[in-house]
């Protein structure tokens, strides 16, 4: 690490951070550069040593590594094997990295030659179920969502450089959603997951009118049930619940089993 | 001297996705040329099979993290033209701002972080911080615009949260839209900037002829739906997608590749161009000539220029639409739509081209298959065709291994390649 500038007098370093992509939508990364009006002081605080999508100069030597995307094939698992023997810190950018993301709607088809004959025909192809990248490294800090919030994540990123401690909100969105004053979104009969989510997106989508699709994963303490009993009240079926429940893999298991569930009762 | 060289460039930089290029030239003879897509298949058609229509723009919008509004534009119109069902005229104006500044973004990144470092001999944006101070302002100034507009009208610049079937969940203010206008106009002068900019690129002069499709303009320059065409004159219905994209499989690539009436077709900004030059505003055309694009333009090249001219269109257009919507009362955000059993196509012109989504569903609206052609897996096999003449054209320019190597990239990254988007 280089020594350059100081805060309040103590000198602090400028760490050699690399971007990374696996399989995703590459929309992670792109919103580090969608951060237009403080994309360069966000510049100056680290050096960028490997980020393909932007540049065409790499180096495997960095501090920070931020993955982005889900592992779908071997040689991903290999990539993200050396990433993690070169990085002091390994990130996790996003929903696919936290939890497999979309790419793991996939997985709940038990079945991944139909998956491929659906895509492919008889062409061969080669896939492994989509799983997040702690189901083959230690991960030492994950970003939630999808996409990532810019503003969380110039935040957290100062943090990690200055050494700060990093803690994630254990409350839900819906917490802040009401702090925005927004119209619940059960009141106008649609479906939302901002009671079991973790919060940190500052209510993203309900602000928008739109409910949570649970991008960011359960909150600690999601009370499932709960939810489940304000959605049979409003009359929102199981189904529409489901959806959202596995859109992104974040609540894993308990989706899982409602799945069998609302097939069950199909 | 024979020209020799042996590149072999694995992971591409300075595009969307991996693809790999790999050109073998021994005495002045080449013996390989190729371009191979090594991305890892996500088998988004496969995700939607039983899932209910309203996922499908939500998900689909996650195929691509640049053109996210143009995939969750392209699934909601297949959608709605399968439930046969017509948008308000106010849903359809909003609809198009916000794909016009997705377009805007999306040419502003490509053009100045991924296309002009090599035109400017280096290896990323970062240099000309330092170098080119004016260059890297103009383009933030451009980007942050096209983005806070695709904040406010799509609720998120990337992933939309307010676009919906049957319309919108919120409607923007109007005091912004406003002074969205006002910096509308402001962005010309940065625009003409970059014209003057990218006139002083020294563009390869290489040709290949090539068959170009697109939407058919009925005397506009079209973004969403209608007919399609080809600059070899075929010309179909948006619902026959399939005979106009082709799609087949090859060993060297784990994205499908397309073709029509040759061997390999190109879409895009050139493409729309080449077909809807007629369609253009006056400033945007002035400035296509000024930068000596006319159709039928065969270099590939010229992409990067038929990008920036469509910056122009889609700012002097969003100046107007803007207008249209102030002088008009607010209508409802959002129509109801009834569910019917059957199939339907969104043809949508995003940044790189030409994008198909085709959904069936059954009588409760449950999705029963699903296609999405993306305009990069239509550009992989011209792109491919294109490097293996390029490798020839280097050969009789005697050009050196760092020339190839550097010319090869610059070819691949002027079709702006959304490689994870073509594997989807
Ligand atoms: S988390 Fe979402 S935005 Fe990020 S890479 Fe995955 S799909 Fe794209
Ligand atoms: S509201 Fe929900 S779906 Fe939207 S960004 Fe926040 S956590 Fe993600």
């Amino acid at each position: 690490m280089k020594t350059e500038r100081t805060f309040l007098g103590v000198p602090i370093v400028k760490p050699k951070v690399g971007f990374f992509d696996l399989s995703s939508c590459e929309g992670c990364q792109l919103q580090m550069l969608n951060n237009e009006a403080s994309l360069l002081d966000f510049l100056s605080l680290v050096e960028i040593v490997n980020f393909r999508e932007g540049m065409k100069e790499k180096s495997d030597d960095y501090d920070i590594a931020f993955v982005e995307g889900s592992v779908t094939r071997a040689d991903e698992e290999e990539r993200l094997k050396i990433i993690r023997r070169n990085a002091g810190v390994v990130v996790a950018l996003g929903s696919c990295a936290c939890f497999g993301g979309v790419n793991q709607l996939k997985n709940r088809f038990n079945d991944l030659e139909w998956v491929k004959r659906q895509v492919y025909g008889d062409f061969p192809i080669e896939t492994q179920e989509a799983k997040p990248i702690s189901a083959f490294v230690k991960v030492d800090l994950e970003i939630y969502g999808c996409p990532i919030k810019k503003e969380e994540v110039e935040k957290i990123v100062t943090k990690l450089v200055l050494g700060q401690e990093i803690t994630h909100p254990n409350y839900p969105v819906c917490m802040e959603c009401k702090a925005n004053e927004n119209v619940c979104l059960f009141d106008l009969g649609e479906p939302c997951l901002g009671p079991v989510t973790r919060a940190g997106c500052d209510s993203w989508c309900p602000s928008n009118r739109m409910g949570c699709w649970g991008c960011r994963g359960p909150a600690p303490a999601a009370n499932l049930k709960q939810l489940e009993k304000i959605a049979e009240q409003k009359n929102i079926s199981k189904e529409r619940l489901l959806d959202r429940l596995e859109c992104f893999g974040g609540f894993g298991e308990a989706a899982r089993e409602m799945r069998t569930k609302v097939e069950g009762g199909r | 001297m024979k020209v020799n060289c042996n590149i072999d460039i694995k992971h591409l930089t300075r595009v969307e996705g991996h693809g790999s290029i790999q050109i073998r030239i021994e005495d002045g003879k080449v013996r390989k040329a190729n371009w191979e897509v090594v991305e890892t298949p996500r088998f988004f058609e496969a995700m939607l099979v039983g899932k209910h229509y309203e996922n499908a723009p939500y998900i689909c919008g996650r195929i691509c993290g640049i053109c996210s509004i143009g995939h969750t534009l392209a699934s909601i119109r297949a959608i709605e033209n399968g439930f046969e069902f017509t948008p308000s005229e106010q849903t359809g104006k909003l609809r198009i701002l916000l794909k016009h500044m997705e377009t805007l973004q999306s040419h502003i990144l490509h053009l100045y972080f991924l296309a002009a470092p090599d035109f400017l001999g280096v290896g990323s944006v970062l240099p000309l911080v330092d170098t080119h101070p004016e260059v890297v302002q103009a383009a933030l100034r451009l980007k942050l615009l096209a983005n806070d507009m695709c904040d406010e009208v799509g609720g998120r610049r990337l992933h939309p949260t307010r676009t919906v079937v049957g319309g919108f969940t919120m409607l923007p203010d109007k005091y912004q839209l406003k002074n969205f206008q006002q910096r509308l106009k402001d962005s010309l002068a940065d625009l003409t900037a970059s014209a003057d900019l990218f006139a002083t690129f020294v563009i390869p002069v290489f040709q290949r002829e090539t068959e170009f499709v697109s939407l058919k303009g009925e005397g506009d320059y079209p973004f969403i739906g209608g007919r399609l065409v080809s600059t070899d004159g075929v010309i179909k219905e948006e619902h026959e997608y399939r005979a106009m994209s082709n799609e087949y499989m090859a060993d060297w690539s784990t994205s499908k590749l397309s073709r029509l009436s040759r061997k390999s077709l190109a879409v895009g900004a050139l493409a729309r161009l080449n077909n809807n030059f007629n369609g253009l505003g006056p400033p945007a055309r002035e400035i296509s000539e000024k930068l000596g694009l006319t159709p039928v333009n065969h270099n590939p090249f010229m992409n990067n220029v038929a990008q920036l001219v469509e910056c122009v269109q889609v700012v002097m257009q969003s100046i107007e639409i803007i207008d249209t919507l102030l002088d008009t009362p607010w209508q409802e955000p959002k129509q109801r739509l009834e569910v019917k059993e059957g199939i339907g196509v969104g043809a949508v012109e995003v940044p790189r081209g030409i994008l198909y989504h085709c959904l069936e569903f059954d009588k409760e609206g449950r999705i029963k298959k699903a296609d999405c052609v993306i305009p990069t897996s239509q550009n992989h096999a011209n792109i491919h065709h294109d490097i293996e003449d390029l490798a020839e054209w280097c050969v009789e320019q005697g050009k050196n291994d760092k020339e190839i190597e550097l010319i090869a990239e610059m070819l691949v990254r002027a079709y702006d390649p959304c490689i994870s988007c073509s594997v989807h």
